[in-house]
Formats: structure tokens, sequence, C-alpha cells
């Protein structure tokens, strides 16, 4: 049951990431692979503000804005630079590993006798459940650490969810929306399809960063290296939402991003439960996308071919 | 209103695929004047066009539009004055966004964009009244993607959204050029209306003597990057669809003339 919660948990820290790539891919069609370099950054940013004594909350903020600073790089070298997308991330990416050890100073930061938001939503589960430390739900037993933890980040996850939603439909969320959809014609009404594309990876990156923050006060540590593959992992998570909602209205798709980063989580949990050596996973994982890519394609291709027959 | 002087444009200069698309074009638009242009392709109808627009910069020349100099002014900028709708009907619209979404963002067109809600009840009260003076039944859709209409639609939709906010200019490009017949009257009769009613500075480009002939108070004849004929008034009122076309055959006799002057002086001399 632990271990279920505990799934639950990253799934959901995770599924920040996964809607930071929803932005990024769905909205704007612009493949940014910063997001490996940006959940690090806000893992060690938040790490190294809270081991320092800021507030978790504080921190949290600050790796968020964080992230957001990272896209507007990327942003910046694509838009101003004209340097094509990919490699604007993977600019950014590579000297984010630098800037990350310095960050830290060093390759690992532990975060086990600081504050997190982790140890404070703790303390308010076990405040609300009068001193227990677990507790029974359906015969199982539950500790309240796990559960106010899971309870806190769903809680966050829900909240940002809903502003998403809310600002992708403003006047300037929907110009953002429509840039990724037509150039053409967002120019055409006005607007500077520059500035969206670099403010929108920069919210992008700012919710990767706000998931390694969080991925790192549940975890216990920031690492150097916990960013490796992030992309791939947001986009499975994206394509596996989409198939679970099955259509493209704004609310059920970011819905449905958080869903599939939960789902995928599982099946992680369930295939490295059964034996799967954890060296696999980001293999597995880049394997999946591939699949989840290629199929329709395939079989949009042999309907095309089987309708020529008929 | 308008005031294109000695605009010059020459695409990929230097290699061979260099092409002089504007040569030294001057055009002067009044306040409320409809102008239709006309040409041969590659006559660089569109390429003026576009070139008022903004969608790149003239090499030579300026352009000055509603008393300011635009000529150095981003596309973006540009749109603040101007409404545009595109032969290519996918082009004016956001297919992934709705209708009432589509009509919010023209309703906004050159104004700042902030954390403003975009559908307003006002504004949907409006949309749905005007989206119902098209007569396509839209009006009972206005949540549904804008990708899952037609083309006739789609170009219909593209017109109101221009308009929304009277331009100084409108800027129409072969924008029936893409539909069927029945649409394609449709969203002349819209455009018609429309330019009237708010007695707006058109500048519109089409492919069809019969528009030519029968629309606009003004009409410009190109050919190789140039103005070759400007019919005004009355002249223009007399114009028929014959009459275009019989110019057209005259620029195609002379350029006839002069490849075969050319061919045989390369015989002779050469």
């Amino acid at each position: 049951m632990n271990l279920l919660i505990g799934t639950f948990t990253i799934g959901c820290i995770l599924s920040l990431l996964a809607l930071g790539v929803f932005i990024s891919f769905r909205i704007f069609a612009f493949p940014d692979i910063t997001a490996d370099g940006s959940i690090t950054l806000g893992a060690s940013v938040a790490a190294t503000l809270m081991v320092h004594g800021t507030s978790p909350t504080l921190a949290s903020l600050a790796a968020f804005v964080a992230g957001m600073l990272a896209g507007a790089c990327t942003g910046t070298l694509y838009t101003r630079f004209k340097i094509n997308s990919l490699l604007s991330g993977i600019l950014v990416m590579t000297s984010l590993y630098s800037i990350n050890l310095h960050i830290m100073g060093k390759s690992n930061v532990p975060l086990l006798s600081v504050t997190t938001l982790a140890t404070q939503s703790e303390r308010i589960g076990i405040r609300l459940m009068r001193g227990a430390t677990s507790f029974n739900l359906a015969g199982w037993e539950v500790s309240v650490r796990d559960a106010a933890v899971l309870g806190a980040v769903a809680l966050a996850v829900a909240l940002t969810g809903v502003l998403l939603y809310l600002f992708l439909r403003t006047n300037l969320g929907m110009a953002m929306r429509a840039t990724g959809d037509n150039v053409q014609m967002i120019r055409a009404l006005g607007v500077n399809d520059a500035n969206m594309i670099v403010f929108g990876v920069a919210i992008s990156n700012g919710l990767v960063a706000l998931s390694g923050a969080l991925l790192a006060q549940y975890q216990g540590f920031a690492d150097v290296g916990m960013g490796i593959g992030m992309v791939v992992w947001g986009l499975a998570s994206v394509i596996i939402g989409e198939a679970l909602v099955g259509t493209n209205q704004l609310g059920l798709t970011i819905v449905g991003a958080v869903m599939g980063s939960v789902l995928f989580r599982l099946l992680v949990a369930v295939a490295l439960r059964w034996g799967l050596s954890p060296n696999d996973l980001k293999l597995i994982t880049a394997v999946f996308v591939f699949c989840a890519l290629v199929v329709p394609q395939f079989l949009r291709k042999k309907r095309l071919v089987g309708s020529a027959h008929a | 209103m308008l005031e294109v002087r000695a605009v010059s444009k020459t695409f990929s200069p230097g290699t061979p695929n260099q092409v002089r698309s504007l040569r030294g074009v001057s055009l002067e638009l009044a306040e409320g004047s409809w102008v239709i242009i006309i040409g041969t392709n590659g006559s660089g109808k569109s390429t003026l066009l576009n070139a008022v627009a903004g969608t790149f910069w003239v090499d030579d020349g300026n352009i000055r539009l509603a008393g300011r100099d635009v000529t150095r002014w981003p596309e973006h900028a540009r749109a603040t004055l101007i409404g545009r709708v595109f032969q290519n009907p996918f082009s004016g619209t956001s297919p992934g966004l709705s209708i009432q979404e589509n009509l919010s963002l023209a309703a906004r067109r050159g104004l700042a964009r902030g954390l403003g809600w975009g559908l307003k009840l006002s504004l949907l009260a409006r949309m749905r009244d005007e989206v119902g003076r098209l007569n396509m039944g839209l009006e009972d859709r206005m949540e549904n993607a804008i990708g899952s209409l037609s083309g006739g639609q789609r170009q219909a939709l593209t017109l109101l959204m221009a308009t929304w906010l009277r331009p100084e200019l409108l800027l129409l490009d072969e924008h029936t050029a893409a539909l069927d017949p029945k649409s394609a009257d449709l969203v002349i009769a819209l455009t018609e209306q429309v330019i009237l009613r708010d007695n707006l500075t058109t500048l519109m480009v089409t492919h069809s003597m019969h528009q030519a002939a029968n629309l606009g108070d003004r009409l410009i004849m190109m050919h190789r990057g140039q103005i070759i004929h400007d019919f005004q008034g009355a002249e223009k009122r007399r114009l028929r669809p014959d009459d275009l076309l019989a110019r057209f055959e005259e620029v195609r006799r002379a350029e006839q003339l002069d490849e075969s002057a050319a061919q045989m002086l390369a015989e002779q001399y050469v």
C-alpha cells in the first residue's frame, strides 16, 4: 500500500513536468529538451535555498522562476538568434549542467535534516490525525506521512492545473495557443509571435523546474544527474494522457496529462516489481514513446491501403 | 490613406533564382476607396499586398499608412492598422481554437493582451449576433473548433475577424480563389456588404474578371512587377470582363512580339 501511495505521489509530482512538456510540445509544437536541465535546475535551486534556511514554499517558487529564466533563454536563442529549436534546447540544457553544479557546489545535496514541503505536510497530517503515525484504510496500514505528502502534492497539482487552464483562456493565453496553431493568423492579428514563444517556453520550463523542486523535497535530495531522459518521460505521459481522454478539448487535455503521468508511473512501478532492471528504464521509456509515435501512423497507412483495395 | 512610393523588391538577389517581383511601384489610395488588383501569374500583385502588410521589408521606396511611415514596421505592428484575409482559407483562423476564441482574438487585434478573461459575456453576445448575420447556422456552434468548418465558412469568419475592429486598410488576397463557386459568391456578397457598410479602404487582389469588373471603384492591372493600367471613376465603371480579357491578350501579344523579335535578332546577328 505504501508503495502504491509513493507511486501516486511521484506520478503527481512528475505531472507538473508533463504539463510543461504539454505546453512546449503540444501547444507550441516546439520540441524543447531544455526540460532535462531545468528539472534539475529546479531541484538544485530549491535544495540549496532550503539548506541555507529559506522556507520550502519560497524555495519552490524560486525554482519556478529559475526554470522560467532557463526557458526564456531557449526561446530567445530560437526566436532572436534563429537557432534550430532542438539545438537551442540542447545548448541551454548543456550549460545548465554546469550551472546546476555551481548552484549546489557539489553533485548532490541531501535534504535529510532540512524542513521541506514534505516534512511540513507530514507535520500537518499528524496534527490532523491527533498524533497517530499510521491509520487503517480498508484493511491496509497506511502511514500518515505518506498520505499527507500525497494529499499535499495532489492539491498542488490540482491548483496548478486549474491555474494553467484559466491562464490559457485569458487574452494572453489564447494568443499563445493560437501562436502554436497558426503563426500567420496571429501575426495578422497584431501579436508578436516571438514574444509568445519565449514566454510559453518560459512557463513550460517553470513548471518543469517546480516539478524538480517538489521531487527533490520528496526524495530528500537533489542530484545533478536526476534530469536525464525526463523530456521523454514527460512526453510519454502526455501521449498516454491523450489516449486516455481522446479529445483535444483544453481542460480535458490538461487532466489527461496529469492522469497520463500517474498511470505511466504506475506502469513503471509494476514493471519494476516484476523484475525489470532499473537500468533498462530509460530504454523502455524511449521505446514506448517510439511506438506511441509510430503505431498511429502505421495504422493510418494500413487503413488507407485497406480502403484503396476495397 | 495608403501611400506606396517607388517600392521595389527582389527575391533571392544575386542567385539564378533571382526574381524582381516589384519594380518601382507607386500607388496612392484615398480614404474609403476600394481598389481591385488584377494581373498575370507572377505579376507581383500578391507581393504588393504582402509588402503593404509587412510580410517582408521592401528593398527600396517607402510605405505610408494612415499618416505614418510604416516602411520599417514589423508585420505584427502593422496589424494594428490592417485587417487581412488570405487566399488559403486555413491561413486566417486557428483550427484548434473554437469559433468564439478565434473571434475574441480578433476583437483585440493590435491591442495589448493581458490576463483579462478572453470570453466576456458582452463580447459573446455580440459574437453570436454577428456570426448569426452570416446566415451559416454557425451561431449555435460557437464552441466548436474552427478546424471542423468548411473553407467557405472559415473564410467568412476570417472576413468577420479582419473587420471586427475597423481596420484603416483591408487587404484581400484572392480570398475566394480556393472556394467552390457557391461559397465564393457568398463570401463576395459579405465582402461587399462590410466594405460599403464601414466605408473601408480596401486593396483586393482577384483572379476573377467578373469580380474585377463588378466590384470596387478603381482597378489596377499589374504585369512583371509594374502597374501597367489604372482605371478610375467612369472609366472603371464602364469596364466589362471582356475588356479586361482584351487587355490581357494585348499584354500577351506584346510579349510574344518581344520574344520573336529577340529570336530573329539572335538568328541574324549571333
